[in-house]
């Protein structure tokens, strides 16, 4: 299976990355490698074989459910580029 | 042509555990902005998400009271996109193997014909932050005290036929989360909201239309308007050669109407892929029978033993029992009163609901309690005040004026049961009318009315009505 140019593009779009134009052809050449070993990989037979949700072969350990965390607001806001009234303030998002 | 609407619904229910679904802050409502958003929520550098272990038995409690099949196996994913009420860049959900799958539930229409709906899955998921818009210098202000909130989203089968269906499947599942104690079912704090997908094919066409998904309703009559007018928008289009497209429509309620948010193909590459840092989740069938054994007496098992227990009707058991709080206290003031069930439950579908609805408050926050209703029905019973009285007592207990002996008193005392101050009561009023006297025994009976209301006057209301009507008669026909 082999990428294009637009796939690369639609690709860097959705994960928000910018990159150079001059790069886009050895992105697609290095994405298409891997697919292509992704691909070599569906040869196998996995019929009987159930599908890993992780590489660990180990269940989720559960919280109680209690509150534990403390106010930490200003702490964490002082790293914030601005603030105001207690919210974070971000460029205008309007759907 | 005639056409058929086909609807499923998305219900997102807030779970209410104390703390969040990865993280320990607190999920109370209503709190000071930023204040309960911890690093987890934040989505800071280098945190790890742990599984709240009350959220996952709120989810196996639904799974088990719908009949679904509750995975032994169940893994988290990542939904990724941007915004900036996602701190993360991806929101944690479930996708290929959700916790819950493959149930039903039936429901009621108001012509009482029963349907089953089909519950295709329900999953559990993080809720985002809220993002307000208001002025600030042109930017958004973002808080982030609702991220990381535990939301289990139940989907149901494009099963639905009609805008009312969809409320009554709606209401349906609204009262089980409340019944199960996993959801407050607030749907002005937005712990209850729905989306719904609707589309319309001619009748009888097997292939279902392009739908439309309406989002964020937050009111049951909102879903019956949104449906209803996204139904009349797509026929309108489709009869004018126009084509549905699939899209994600908000629901305007000032103007009625639906319009377009977003079209679904862009945002729709999620790209999940399960969270490597959250491992799957196995329940094995000890923890199922467990939770199986905490499950309440669910509605339409309640509404069963209504009828047989207290006598009622299959309506009035399926009035009472549709809120678990309306069950509970039609069940507190029948103990504690010598009045019969069904006089109770008449107290409380009748005066009791009227006035909330006016009102628009819940009953869990009348001010007239089960015990208080239970006290006044016993002054009717023991016949201190007559049903007539009984009413303004209520309205005076509603309003805070005191106990019922208290505002009793306060109207001069309870009614007048004593056979001699009656019949005095009743000489007085003959002796004054004459003329009437005279009319009504040469035949003309309608006037035993208007001696029913002036004794009734002399006594100031208070005489027994019942004792009042006996020995009038008796007079009068001399």
């Amino acid at each position: 299976m082999s990428l294009g140019p637009d796939d690369v593009k639609n690709i860097a779009h959705l994960a928000r990355l910018n990159i150079d134009e001059s790069d886009i052809e050895s992105y697609a050449e290095s994405l298409s490698s891997i697919l292509d070993l992704v691909e070599q990989m569906n040869t196998v037979d996995t019929t009987d074989v159930l599908p890993m949700a992780h590489p660990m072969d180990v269940s989720q350990r559960l919280r109680a459910d209690e509150v534990l965390e403390e106010n930490q607001r200003e702490h964490f806001q002082k790293i914030a580029p601005k603030t105001e009234d207690g919210l974070y303030l971000v460029p205008k998002v309007i759907e | 042509m005639e056409w058929e609407t086909v609807i499923g619904l998305e219900i997102h229910a807030q779970l209410r555990t104390k703390s969040k679904i990865f993280s320990s802050a607190s999920t109370a409502y209503g709190a000071e902005p930023n204040t309960q958003a911890c690093a987890v929520d934040l989505g800071l550098p280098g945190v790890l998400p742990v599984v709240n272990a009350e959220a996952i038995r709120m989810a196996a409690k639904f799974g088990l009271a719908t009949g679904s099949n509750v995975a032994k196996r169940s893994v988290f994913a990542r939904k990724n996109y941007f915004y900036p009420d996602l701190p993360k860049g991806y929101q944690i959900s479930q996708m290929d193997l959700p916790i819950v799958e493959s149930g039903n539930i039936e429901i009621e229409l108001e012509d009482g014909t029963k349907k089953t709906v089909g519950i295709t899955r329900a999953h559990l998921e993080e809720d985002a932050g809220k993002s307000l818009h208001e002025d600030f210098h042109g930017l958004t202000g973002i808080d982030l005290n609702r991220a990381g909130t535990p939301l289990l989203e139940i989907v149901s089968e494009p099963d639905m036929r009609s805008a009312k269906e969809a409320v009554a499947y709606m209401k349906k599942i609204h009262s089980l989360v409340q019944y199960l104690d996993i959801c407050d079912g607030n749907m002005a704090e937005g712990s209850f909201r729905c989306d719904a997908n609707v589309s319309v094919r001619p009748k009888g066409q097997k292939e279902f239309g392009t739908r439309a998904e309406l989002k964020n309703i937050n009111s049951f009559r909102f879903v019956e308007r949104a449906i209803n007018i996204e139904v009349e928008r797509q026929i309108d289009l489709i009869e004018d050669g126009g084509e549905v497209v699939q899209e994600t429509r908000l629901y305007d309620a000032d103007k009625n109407e639906t319009r377009s948010m977003r079209s679904k193909e862009e945002a729709n590459d999620y790209r999940y892929f399960p969270d490597p840092d959250l491992l799957p989740v196995i329940l094995d069938d000890a923890y199922l029978e467990e939770v199986r054994a905490t499950l309440p007496e669910l509605p339409e098992a309640r509404r069963q033993r209504f009828v047989t227990e207290f006598e009622l009707s299959d309506y009035d058991a399926g009035i009472l029992t549709s809120s678990r709080a309306m069950a509970d206290y039609f069940e507190a003031t029948v103990a504690a009163t010598s009045s019969d069930a069904k006089t109770v439950a008449n107290w409380i579908m009748g005066d009791l609901s009227s006035r909330l609805n006016k009102e628009d408050i819940d009953i869990t926050q009348s001010p007239v309690s089960s015990a208080m209703l239970a006290t006044l029905l016993n002054k009717i019973a023991d016949k201190t005040i007559s049903g007539k009285m009984a009413k303004d007592v209520f309205n005076g207990l509603w309003n805070n004026e005191g106990d019922v002996d208290g505002i009793i008193d306060k109207m001069g005392g309870g009614q007048i049961t004593d056979d001699a101050a009656i019949e005095a009561m009743i000489d007085e009023v003959i002796a004054n009318s004459p003329g009437q006297l005279e009319q009504y025994r040469s035949g003309k009976d309608k006037l035993f009315g208007y001696f029913v209301g002036q004794v009734m006057k002399a006594s100031q209301g208070k005489a027994n009505p019942a004792l009042v009507n006996g020995m009038l008669k008796k007079k009068l026909n001399g």
